[in-house]
């Protein structure tokens, strides 16, 4: 039996739901030695602003039970670099979508960076709003459902492709953040980004990280960003991008019967970096062995 | 294309060194072909809540047998379950990762700082040149210490002053009144600061190996960069990544 493994999110086709959490993979260079990126749905980058950022200083990660922290403070090498560098290194995987993850300290470095991709041949934008780990910026626009609709009406303005907006789960209640989204004219909602969390070294009396607070991911988090993905696709139309804590094939399946249309996988790469191939075949699988012809069938199905 | 990979391999020994400290070999023919001394592997737990790899330097390789020597000390919960490993068990490793030392220089001084040691074994033996090694150790668990001895001449500092010279490793240089015209070290930051002050002031190359906490290990997710005097390929803002521009450095390139 043949599956339908392609998605459309947001008028974009995926041969598959799977794609890399921002991040997590860079922007996929490294991992290639790993991965065909060829086989994956779309690649999410790591967030890019409108100019250099220089992250937190050093530890920026912990590593805690069934997951791990981290603050890294979204160091990255400015739109310039990227769109000369990392766009094209992409543009060679003519398979996969490019979902390029935007970050900034105010609305006009949101703008700024959205303009830039405007003429750039990538697939989506997903805006992260939810960054735990800067100081301005970040997470500040995703805590209100008033800034949330105002930034995201910002993006769509000025934005040529599909615009994700993605959630922070650092909130009463995620789905007046969706709903703020979608009221915004958002395209399709990722979620959940990190948990704020901390650790101390207990040996050395003080906090793990340099930050002291760090964003939690990896599979501690997963029934929360489960929880969240369900509560979500109850108060919107528009596409989902499931994420939090996904290891495996059955993870991501949760996500998708939550009421998901494609998957994204972060802190799996780090103890397993084919994880991404392994959770595609799987869900293939899945519905070889249970007679679903389209992945899609299963989207939202348990209610 | 790089040369890393990604498996289970076997394990060919698994014996303690001392208190606290194994040696391990695994069996893996990419692996033995492709390292070089200075690079490192990252190891995998089985216990599924530890998901990051542990990253290990290499201490010997022998291509002959395709083999690969790891020496690590028990510090948390990941070492603690490798030292449980057998002889005929498998493990997951990636590597080789890093640069590695750059082989250079007429007259070198190894220094090797407690478990900054172990990747000091593979360089003397791959050095073509006269080497000096340097070693620091708390007290007179010298581990390690004989297997130097077949490649040059060996100098020991304790903390403790039990054997050799009392105090650090620069302590023993210059009471020993080590000459050369290259420095190796791999230990802890505040031995490197020393080690990075010394060559300063002598007007010596160094070449340091540095240590972080490592989340990918391979250059992907910017946890584990240090602080560079020229900018860095991926960011272009004078942050290195130790897993993948280091574990190592010249001195003069990184602050300490
Ligand atoms: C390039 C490099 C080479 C290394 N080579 C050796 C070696 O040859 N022999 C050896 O004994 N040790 C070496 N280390 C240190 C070794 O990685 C840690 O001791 C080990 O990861 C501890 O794991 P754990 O689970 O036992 O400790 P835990 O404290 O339980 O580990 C928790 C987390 O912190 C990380 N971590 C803890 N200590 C360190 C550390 N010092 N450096 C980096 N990450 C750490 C672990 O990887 C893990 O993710 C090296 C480190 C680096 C960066
Ligand atoms: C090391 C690391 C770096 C991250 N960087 C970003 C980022 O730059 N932008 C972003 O939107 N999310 C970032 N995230 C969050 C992830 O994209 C993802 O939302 C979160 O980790 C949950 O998924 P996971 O449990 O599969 O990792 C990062 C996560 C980690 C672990
Ligand atoms: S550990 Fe990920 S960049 Fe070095």
């Amino acid at each position: 039996m043949s599956v339908n493994m392609k998605v459309n999110i947001a008028g974009v086709e995926w041969n598959n739901p799977v794609t890399v959490a921002s991040g997590t993979f860079g922007s996929g260079a490294e991992y290639s030695d790993f991965v065909d990126l060829n086989q994956l749905g779309a690649v999410t980058t790591k967030g890019v602003a409108n100019v250099p950022w220089q992250g937190n200083p050093t530890p920026r990660i912990a590593e805690t039970y069934g997951g791990m922290i981290n603050a890294i403070g979204l160091q990255n090498p400015g739109i310039d670099v990227f769109a000369k560098r990392d766009i094209p290194y992409l543009k060679q995987f003519p398979d996969t979508r490019i979902i390029v993850n935007v970050c900034g300290r105010s609305i006009e470095d949101y703008c700024e960076v959205v303009e830039r991709l405007a003429d750039e041949p990538v697939d989506m934008l997903e805006i992260n709003i939810s960054c735990p780990n800067v100081k301005e910026g970040g997470i500040a626009f995703g805590q209100d459902p008033k800034a949330v609709e105002a930034i995201t009406k910002e993006m769509k303005q000025r934005a040529k492709q599909p615009v994700i907006m993605k959630l922070s789960p650092n909130v009463t209640d995620i789905t007046e953040m969706a709903k703020a989204a979608e009221a915004g004219g958002a395209d399709a909602l990722s979620l959940i980004n990190t948990l704020t969390g901390m650790k101390i070294d207990v040996n050395r009396k003080t906090f793990a990280l340099a930050n002291k607070t760090g964003g939690l991911s990896g599979p501690a988090i997963k029934p929360v960003a489960v929880r969240m993905v369900y509560q979500v696709a109850q108060a919107v139309q528009i596409p989902i991008i499931g994420m939090g804590g996904i290891m495996c094939a059955e993870d991501a399946l949760e996500f998708i019967m939550a009421g998901a249309s494609a998957v994204s996988i972060g802190t799996a790469n780090f103890h397993n970096p084919n994880v991404t191939l392994e959770v595609i075949d799987g869900m293939k699988q899945f519905c070889e062995k249970n007679g679903v012809k389209d992945i899609n069938d299963l989207v939202g199905c348990v209610k | 294309m790089s040369d890393k990979v990604i498996k289970n391999v076997v394990i060919t020994s698994m014996v303690k060194v001392t208190d606290g400290i194994y040696s391990m070999w695994i069996k893996d023919k990419d692996l033995a072909c492709n390292a070089k001394p200075g690079q490192f592997v990252s190891l995998y737990c089985k216990e599924g809540s530890q998901l990051l790899p542990r990253p290990i330097s290499i201490c010997e390789i022998d291509r002959e047998n395709e083999t690969l020597r790891l020496v690590y000390r028990v510090v948390g919960k990941g070492t603690k379950e490798f030292s449980k490993m057998n002889a005929g068990d498998t493990i997951r490793v990636m590597g080789p990762l890093g640069n590695g030392f750059t082989l250079e220089g007429k007259k070198a001084i190894l220094i090797g700082g407690g478990i900054g040691i172990p990747p000091m074994l593979e360089l003397a033996k791959s050095l073509d040149c006269e080497v000096q090694v340097v070693l620091g150790y708390r007290n007179n668990d010298l581990f390690l210490k004989d297997e130097f001895t077949p490649y040059g001449k060996v100098i020991v500092s304790t903390e403790d002053g039990s054997v050799g010279t009392k105090g650090n490793v620069i302590d023993a240089i210059r009471e020993k009144d080590v000459q050369g015209d290259i420095i190796f070290a791999c230990g802890p930051t505040p031995m490197l600061r020393g080690v990075k002050a010394y060559a300063q002031e002598k007007g010596l190359k160094a070449q340091l190996s540095l240590e972080e906490k490592m989340a990918c290990g391979i250059g992907a997710c910017l946890a584990c960069v240090c602080q560079s005097k020229e900018v860095d390929s991926h960011t272009h803002v004078k942050n290195k990544r130790i897993c993948k521009d280091g574990p190592v450095f010249y001195a003069e390139e990184v602050e300490l």
